[in-house]
């Protein structure tokens, strides 16, 4: 009934365009030598001027200068990165706070955790609802031990998109610097590093139809950071190691595919879809109905179970993702909507569906149906809601 | 493609057997909650003379192999009388199935639990049970053997994980000798609680990580 396969879990990773494997596969085959210095042959000088224009163009995206472009092995990197580098860069200097939020994704929530075990403390700031930061709270965490706050763009479950801005500002005007990390955000909404008062930005090649395994953090000029990985000297000396000149080739040709009528196609695919889910009984959207991620929609259904909700699914041909802890790694559930104020059965029945550019405007019904029906099976073997 | 599910528990997921509810029936159970995760209830048709279990049905709250234990234990339970049907072992609602992944098998363990509850509701109501005996260490231990280690599939007493258990005054305490940041602990932590709380004497349940 249904032989293609409709993905929707387009955050986790994207199928690579074959206008991005094309661009990448001469430096796999022709310039495959290391970008060397300005005095090496030209072979090497080839790779060199085409990492050097990729960095350009990503930085160009940002509104940042090529040198305050960093290229790392993705997201989970860059985070690592900015959060421990700043750390050590300051610690003994200024201090050993840290503020961020609850509703982190794990490389930013486990790096923090894990500075907290070697003697940093962690503040979480208030949320509302729909995961917004609290600015007023924020504003009173901030003491001057405070070396770093860390706050994400965008929110990899529900979408939420935060006030970068005004988060900025603040920092600013307390002398903080701020990480953010801006996977889910990154190429579908506009960030202008000259505009938005963030010093240290993470990227990621994934989820914009990129390879794995590239990402990017950008380092505003002067901003403390220890050496991150140990080695030559490349990346401006703050990452060691071979460069991936493929991938980082294959990140900027990515990114210059994406543009702002196509996220408008998702946008739409999407509200398309989020209308149909709430016309299902005992269903609500999680994360903020209108400062969201343009190509998520994340719904709870209530009484069902998200892992056979998506199991049903995947037999019939469609890819979703699921915050219910039968579906974790941990057996936990979704600790975003539980960090905004949600109880384990919301976590449990809340499915996340994220476009990309291979979805087709008929998905949005097929999965429509479907969904309704697999909740209808569910709902009529669950002891829940019946009385 | 590869599932984590066997065949047989596919088979049980999509098409589960003995779905639903008796009316008025002789026994019924629910066991688990949603604030813990999954849930399973169970009724049933016993008959007064001979104690056999006629019918029985479920139903289910959780993910695909909290359905498929459901459904397997009331394959496993139906015509079997009460004492019979006690006897029926986690360990055997899997085998039944196939085996679960090691990260699944507490779905068993809840589904068997969930037709002891009902059996146990059925001679409450006819009059069948011993009086209450107050909680004591061996109790908890039992109740233990309930709380699986998601990592191997296998109990936490089996696994040697638990290394201490003191009751005192309506407190249990349980010693784990596991780390407190283990990909686990929170999980382990909350099935201990639901296992241990519903004792009739319990007021209070510490979990302690101490590895």
């Amino acid at each position: 009934m249904n032989d293609r396969l409709v993905y929707l879990d387009n955050a986790a990773a994207t199928r690579v365009d074959e206008r991005v494997i094309e661009a990448m596969l001469p430096y796999m085959t022709e310039s495959y030598a290391v970008a060397t210095s300005q005095f090496g042959y030209s072979l090497g000088l080839a790779s060199k001027e085409a990492l050097d224009s990729a960095r350009a163009a990503l930085a160009a995206l940002l509104g940042a200068a090529p040198e305050e472009f960093v290229f790392t092995s993705g997201s989970a990197e860059s985070s690592n990165m900015a959060i421990k580098g700043v750390a050590l860069a300051l610690g003994e200097k200024k201090g050993r706070h840290i503020i961020s939020t609850a509703i982190e994704d794990f490389p930013v929530l486990h790096s923090a955790r894990s500075l907290e075990r070697q003697g940093f403390s962690v503040d979480h700031v208030r949320l509302d609802e729909y995961g917004r930061v609290d600015l007023e709270h924020l504003r009173e965490l901030i003491r001057p031990d405070t070396t770093l706050v860390s706050i994400q763009a965008a929110n990899q479950e529900i979408g939420t998109l935060q006030d970068l801005d005004a988060i900025g500002a603040i920092c600013r005007e307390r002398g903080v610097l701020l990480h953010s990390d801006a996977t889910h955000s990154f190429g579908r909404v506009p960030l202008d590093v000259r505009q938005t008062p963030v010093d240290l930005l993470t990227v990621s090649a994934h989820t914009l139809h990129g390879p794995k395994g590239i990402g990017g953090l950008y380092v505003r000029k002067g901003t403390p950071l220890n050496k991150w990985m140990d080695g030559g000297f490349q990346e401006f000396n703050l990452r060691g190691g071979v460069e991936n000149i493929p991938d980082a080739v294959g990140f900027a040709r990515a990114i210059e595919l994406v543009t702002p009528e196509e996220t408008a196609r998702l946008q739409e695919m999407r509200d398309r879809l989020t209308a149909r889910l709430l016309g299902i009984s005992q269903s609500r959207v999680n994360g903020h109905p209108e400062q969201r991620l343009p190509h998520n929609a994340n719904i709870s259904f209530r009484f069902v179970e998200g892992e056979s909700v998506l199991l049903h699914l995947d037999l019939r041909g469609f890819a979703v993702s699921t915050g219910s802890a039968c579906f974790s790694r941990s057996l936990e559930g979704s600790h975003v909507i539980l960090g905004i104020g949600g109880n384990h059965e919301r976590a449990h029945g809340s499915i996340r569906f994220t476009f990309g550019r291979y979805n087709e405007p008929g998905d949005v019904e097929r999965v429509a149906e479907t969904l309704a029906d697999v909740v209808a099976r569910l709902r009529e073997i669950s002891p829940l809601g019946k009385e | 493609m590869t599932l984590p599910y066997s065949e047989l528990v596919m088979e049980h997921f999509r098409n589960p057997r003995n779905v639903g509810r008796i009316e008025e029936p002789d026994a019924k159970a629910l066991e688990g909650s949603p604030a813990c995760g999954d849930m399973v209830a169970v009724y049933l048709r016993v008959d007064e003379e001979s104690h056999r279990i006629d019918d029985i049905k479920f139903e289910s709250y959780g993910c695909a192999s909290n359905i498929a234990t459901g459904s397997i234990i009331t394959e496993l339970a139906k015509g079997k009388t009460i004492e019979e049907a006690k006897t029926i072992s986690w360990e055997q609602a899997a085998g039944a199935l196939g085996g679960l992944p090691p990260v699944k098998v507490h779905c068993s363990v809840l589904a068997v639990d969930g037709l002891r509850a009902a059996i146990q509701n059925y001679e409450e109501r006819h009059g069948l049970v011993a009086e209450r005996v107050p909680t004591d260490a061996v109790e908890v231990r039992h109740r233990l053997k309930h709380v699986m280690n998601p990592e191997v599939g296998l109990d936490l007493v089996r696994t040697k994980l638990v290394q201490e258990i003191e009751v005192a005054e309506g407190v249990v305490r349980v010693a784990l000798d596991m780390a407190e940041d283990h990909q686990f602990a929170n999980n382990i932590r909350e099935e201990i609680v639901e296992k241990i709380e519903p004792l009739w004497d319990v007021e209070r349940v510490i979990v302690e990580f101490v590895g």
